[in-house]
């Protein structure tokens, strides 16, 4: 073992220097290896889950033919019409809800012509492994609480506990609510009405949360966004 | 000292989670099931010896006074560039992963083993600390993860065990953290102590 670098201004400044230049050159590096491929890698993703959410066959190619709506809050919810021959067959809604119990989660939902639930596919979650992870099951046309085929319409759909007719996943209601949350969002953006939704104007779109509000009387902090006494 | 105890002395006599009672953070935060733990341990195995090494390597050119702020900016480039490679060539790794590699560059083993370690051997020895090290964390880790997903969800590995009614969510969330890293703990230093 050789000695020791004496700790003087000119060694720090020239050491530390060279560390943080060769460090940065070498992630800028591998990101310039890697970028291609994470980023193919992500449309992969997306190409896959409109497939998945979307029954049937299409010629087009939804992601060239997306459009995308901004919603009051601030973010943005992305279309993608599948469409055979020049015919809409479903629209899968890249979707997104901010009351998960560990923050955002995403949803890619595909919606038939008439407006019911074809399929989903849960793109980003940080629900709690066990509990509200089980969302990329528990409402599929297997699963428990199946929202296959249901039409959210004007009222949006509803975990039974808020008087709707989804069965929530078993001791993870606000999970399964913000799940919810993210159909309807999805379902209301699809129908044209992306800033009725949210709460702006409740009166033409009574959601979950309101609905609980006004039965109990009682407005818990989950939903005071959209809770107008 | 030989390179056996530099490679099992992390396992046991000093794991890092157990024994050591270092990296606390990622151990109570990301053990809510086996794989989770798992692929952490792993994910923070490769730092470490990556890390170890070029500490190693580089350690006599830097002067003590900013030994701290060039290894953190040593092992978070490492993080990173496991971070992004994950990321193009595990896709799905990187999806139920990928939240916590970032935490890798705050987990003090790492910082710990090149400062105790690293920054006063050799190369080939810190290797083998940073892979005894590793290992040590990823077992510990996955005892814990099967502990508490066996406990709060009934499974391991995902694998059902328990009816797929149970559950005790407790053990799920972060009081059962730290009421499972406290028995194991208590658990290991009883079969150390009669050993």
């Amino acid at each position: 073992m050789g000695k020791k670098l004496e700790s003087n201004f000119k060694n720090m400044v020239l050491v530390l220097f060279s560390v943080t230049l060769i460090s940065s050159a070498a992630v800028a590096y591998v990101n310039s290896l890697t970028i291609a491929s994470i980023n193919k890698a992500k449309e992969t993703k997306q190409a896959n889950a409109i497939r998945q959410v979307i029954p049937g066959a299409f010629n087009n190619d939804p992601v060239a033919d997306t459009w995308k709506v901004e919603t009051p809050d601030g973010g943005t919810l992305e279309f993608f019409p599948a469409k055979q021959d020049g015919e809409t067959v479903g629209t899968a809604v890249k979707t997104y809800t901010k009351n998960g119990f560990g923050g955002e989660v995403w949803l890619m939902v595909g919606f038939n012509p008439d407006g019911s639930i074809s399929n989903y596919s849960v793109l980003e979650h940080k629900e709690t492994p066990g509990l509200g992870s089980k969302m990329d099951q528990w409402f599929t046309k297997d699963g428990k609480g199946s929202i296959i085929g249901k039409k959210p319409g004007t009222t949006g759909l509803k975990v039974k506990k808020d008087g709707g007719d989804v069965d929530a996943i078993t001791a993870a209601t606000i999970s399964s609510r913000a799940f919810l949350d993210a159909v309807n969002r999805a379902s209301a953006a699809l129908a044209g009405n992306a800033d009725v939704y949210s709460g702006a104007t409740p009166k033409a779109t009574p959601d979950t949360t309101q609905a609980v509000c006004g039965k109990k009387a009682t407005c818990d902090s989950l939903c005071n966004q959209n809770c107008k006494h | 000292m030989s390179n056996l105890s530099n490679l099992t002395r992390g396992l046991f006599k000093e794991n890092p989670t157990f024994v050591l009672l270092l990296g606390m953070c990622p151990t109570l935060g990301v053990t809510t099931s086996a794989i989770n733990g798992m692929g952490m341990g792993l994910a923070t195995a490769f730092v470490l010896v990556m890390s170890n090494l070029v500490i190693s390597l580089v350690a006599n050119s830097i002067p003590d006074k900013i030994r701290i702020p060039s290894f953190i900016v040593i092992i978070a480039a490492f993080v990173t560039i496991v971070d992004m490679s994950m990321a193009a060539y595990l896709p799905s790794l990187h999806e139920s992963l990928g939240l916590f590699i970032p935490l890798i560059v705050v987990n003090c083993i790492v910082l710990g083993r090149a400062e105790a370690f690293a920054s006063k051997n050799g190369a080939f020895a810190s290797m083998l600390d940073g892979l005894g090290m590793g290992l040590g964390f990823t077992m510990s880790l996955t005892i814990l993860g099967c502990v508490r997903e066996l406990l709060g969800s009934g499974k391991i590995f995902n694998l059902p065990v328990f009816n797929e009614n149970y559950g005790m969510l407790v053990f799920v969330l972060a009081p059962g953290a730290f009421l499972a890293l406290g028995y194991l703990i208590a658990f290991i230093n009883r079969i150390r102590k009669t050993n």
